[in-house]
C-alpha cells in the first residue's frame, strides 16, 4: 500500500505541477509576482542610492531580494494552495477524487510537492536574477547557504502546510482569492517584506512575531544581507534558533488543523 | 423472496436520511442484482439523489442497512472504491489538462485500469485526446466524465443523469457503450430523467417520490399491466374526440370503421411509454400526498395510472 501511496503522490505531482503552470493567473500572482516586485521596488528607490549601517552599505535591489524569496515561499505556499484548494472543494474536483481509490495521503503529497517543485524554481530564478541582472553579491560561505536550505525547505512546507489549512476558511470557489490575498497582503507589509523590518514600529514587529512569514524573511536576511545588519533586527541578532522554532510550531499546529478539517466533500449533519 | 446476500451488487433496508428533522429519505428497501442494469427514477427532489450518495460512500444515513459490493459504503476503503466508478452530475474541473492526461492519471489510480486509447474511444473521442478538457463542447465534456468514470473496470457503475448535454447521435453511441460494458457484467446504476433512455437500457426501475419507492419492476412491468393498457383515439363525423383503453386495440379500431362507414378521423392507437407509466405514478402519488394533507385520515382516491400522461401525448392538431 504505501509504495501505491507514492506512486499515486508522484502522478499527482506531475498533474498538479502542469495545471500550475497553465493557469495565467497562478502563474501571475504566484509565481511571477515576487519578480515583479523586486523590479517595482529595485527601480522605484534606485534613486536613494546605498541603504544601511555604515560599513555594510547594499543597494536597495540588494535588500529586497532576501524579502522577495520570502514572499515567494508564502505566495508558493499559502497563497497557492489556500485558494486552489477551496476551489477544488468548490469545484466538485474533490468530490471525484474522493469517488476514486486515490489515498488523501497521496493528494496532499501532490499539493506538496507542487508547492517545492514551483517554490525551487521560483527561488532559483529570483537569485539568479537578481545576481545576473540586477548585480547583487552573493554570499560565499557554505554555511549560509546551509542556512538558506533549511530556511526554505522548513518555510516552504510550513507554508504549504498553512495553505491546506487555510483553504477550508473561504465559504466558496468564488471567495476564495478575496479571503486569502487580503491575509498575504497584509503579513507582507508588517513582516519586512514591502517595507524594511527595522523602519517598523515596536508594537508591529511584535505582532508580525506572531506569524511565520516575518520568521522566513528573517531567516533569508541572515543569508543574503552583510554582517553588521543584524544590529536592525530584534534584539540585534539574527536570532535563527527563534526562526526554527517558530516554523516548526507553525508546521505542527497548521498540520493539525489540515488533519481536521479537510474533507473529500462537505459532511452533512 | 430473500435472495442470499452474495447474489445482490446492492442490498438496502430500512434506508432513511433525515436533515434537520425533514426526511429526504424515509424507508426504502432494494435489492440490485449483479450484473443489471437499474434505472432509479424520481422526480427532482425525491431522494434519488441522497439515496445514491448514500450508496457511492459520499453521505452518511441516518437508519438502516447498506451493503454495497459487500461493504457498507460509510466505511468503504480503498480497496473498494477501487471496485466502483462513479459519474457525478458536475464532475469538477480538469480543464487545464488534455483527455489522454487526464484519462492516463486516473487509470494511475485503479489497480486494474482499461488501457487508455481503449477507453478513449469507446467514449469517441479519438479526434479530442490531445486537446484540453476546456476546450471541449459540454457534451464532450460529459463524455469524459463517463471516461473516467469506466477507466477503473468497475464491477458496478454509477451514471448520474450521464446524457445531459448529448446531441442525438452521441446519446446512441452511449447507449452502445452501457450495453457493451453490460455485456461484460459490469452492474450498472442509472439515474436519469430520459425515461426512453431508461427504457433502452435498463432492466428493472424503481421509482422514488418523497423519499419512498412507488415502485419496483421489470422495466417492460413497472406501474402495472393496467397502466400500460394500449388507448384507442379518434373523432367522430361531428369532429368531437373519442378515447378507449383497450387489450384488443386492432378489433376496437375495426370496430370504428365498421360503425363510421369509412375512415376515422385523427385515429391513432397509443402503448403507454415508460414516461407516460412513470408520470402515472408520480402524478398519483402526489395526489394521494394532497389528498392526506387535505383531509387527514380519509381514505385516498386511486385514479388510472396512465391518463392524464396520455393526453399530454396528443399530438397538436
Amino acid at each position: 500500500m504505501s509504495t501505491n501511496v507514492m506512486t499515486q503522490g508522484g502522478s499527482r505531482i506531475g498533474v498538479e505541477t502542469r495545471m500550475y503552470f497553465r493557469a495565467p493567473d497562478t502563474l501571475f500572482f504566484t509565481f511571477l509576482f515576487p519578480f515583479v516586485m523586486l523590479a517595482i521596488f529595485s527601480a522605484a528607490f534606485s534613486a536613494s542610492g546605498e541603504v544601511g549601517p555604515p560599513g555594510s552599505e547594499i543597494t536597495v535591489a540588494a535588500l529586497y531580494l532576501p524579502a522577495m524569496l520570502a514572499s515567494g515561499i508564502f505566495l508558493s505556499g499559502v497563497q497557492n494552495l489556500a485558494i486552489d484548494i477551496a476551489l477544488e472543494k468548490s469545484n466538485g474536483t474533490l468530490k471525484r477524487l474522493g469517488g476514486t481509490p486515490l489515498s488523501p495521503v497521496a493528494y496532499f503529497l501532490g499539493k506538496i510537492g507542487q508547492v517545492f517543485v514551483t517554490g525551487t524554481l521560483q527561488a532559483a530564478l529570483l537569485i539568479l536574477a537578481g545576481w545576473l541582472v540586477l548585480g547583487i553579491a552573493l554570499p560565499t560561505e557554505p554555511e549560509k547557504w546551509l542556512t538558506f536550505a533549511w530556511v526554505f525547505v522548513l518555510g516552504l512546507t510550513t507554508c504549504a502546510l498553512i495553505g491546506i489549512a487555510l483553504s477550508a476558511l473561504p465559504r466558496s470557489g468564488k471567495s476564495a482569492a478575496a479571503v486569502v490575498i487580503p491575509i498575504g497582503l497584509i503579513l507582507q507589509f508588517i513582516s519586512g517584506v514591502y517595507l524594511q523590518w527595522n523602519m517598523l514600529p515596536d508594537w508591529l514587529q511584535n505582532i508580525a512575531s506572531i506569524f511565520p512569514l516575518k520568521w522566513i524573511a528573517q531567516g533569508m536576511r541572515s543569508v543574503f544581507l552583510p554582517d553588521g545588519w543584524e544590529a536592525l533586527e530584534q534584539n540585534e541578532s539574527w536570532n535563527l534558533p527563534g526562526v526554527a522554532i517558530a516554523l516548526v510550531v507553525w508546521l505542527v499546529i497548521s498540520l493539525v488543523l489540515s488533519r481536521l478539517t479537510f474533507r473529500w466533500i462537505r459532511r452533512d449533519a | 423472496m430473500e435472495t442470499p446476500r452474495t447474489d445482490d451488487a446492492v442490498r438496502i433496508r430500512g434506508l432513511r436520511k433525515v436533515y434537520g428533522g425533514v426526511a429526504a429519505v424515509d424507508g426504502i428497501d432494494l435489492d440490485i442484482h449483479h450484473g443489471e442494469t437499474f434505472a432509479l427514477l424520481g422526480p427532482n427532489g425525491a431522494g434519488k439523489s441522497t439515496t445514491v450518495e448514500i450508496l457511492e460512500g459520499y453521505r452518511s444515513r441516518t437508519a438502516g442497512e447498506v451493503d454495497v459490493l459487500g461493504v457498507d459504503p460509510a466505511h468503504g476503503g480503498l480497496a473498494w472504491k477501487s471496485r466502483i466508478g462513479i459519474v457525478l452530475q458536475t464532475g469538477g474541473d480538469t480543464g487545464l489538462l488534455t483527455v489522454r492526461e487526464v484519462l492516463h492519471h486516473f487509470a494511475g489510480l485503479y489497480p486494474n485500469p482499461r488501457p487508455v486509447d481503449e477507453v478513449i474511444a469507446a467514449v469517441g473521442l479519438e479526434a479530442k485526446a490531445g486537446t484540453r478538457v476546456a476546450k471541449l463542447s459540454g457534451g464532450q465534456q460529459r463524455r469524459v466524465d463517463v471516461a473516467l468514470g469506466i477507466v477503473g473496470r468497475p464491477e458496478l457503475l454509477f451514471l448520474d443523469e450521464p446524457t445531459t448535454g448529448f446531441d442525438p447521435e452521441a446519446r446512441q453511441q452511449f447507449w452502445e457503450l452501457i450495453r457493451s460494458l453490460k455485456a461484460e457484467g459490469t452492474t450498472i446504476l442509472l439515474t436519469t430523467h430520459y425515461l426512453d433512455e431508461a427504457a433502452q437500457l435498463a432492466d428493472r426501475a424503481g421509482v422514488i417520490a418523497a423519499g419512498r419507492l412507488l415502485d419496483v419492476g421489470g422495466i417492460t412491468e413497472i406501474g402495472g399491466a393496467e397502466a400500460r393498457v394500449p388507448v384507442v383515439r379518434w373523432s367522430d363525423a361531428e369532429g368531437r374526440p373519442h378515447e378507449v383503453r383497450t387489450h384488443e386495440p386492432g378489433r376496437v379500431v375495426a370496430s370504428i370503421v365498421d360503425a363510421l362507414g369509412g375512415e376515422p378521423r385523427n385515429l391513432e392507437v397509443i402503448r403507454p411509454t415508460l414516461e407516460d407509466v412513470y408520470l402515472g405514478l408520480v402524478r398519483s402519488a402526489e395526489r394521494d400526498a394532497a389528498a392526506h394533507a387535505a383531509a387527514d385520515g380519509s381514505t385516498p382516491t386511486t385514479i388510472p395510472a396512465a391518463q392524464p400522461a396520455v393526453d399530454a401525448e396528443e399530438p397538436a392538431a
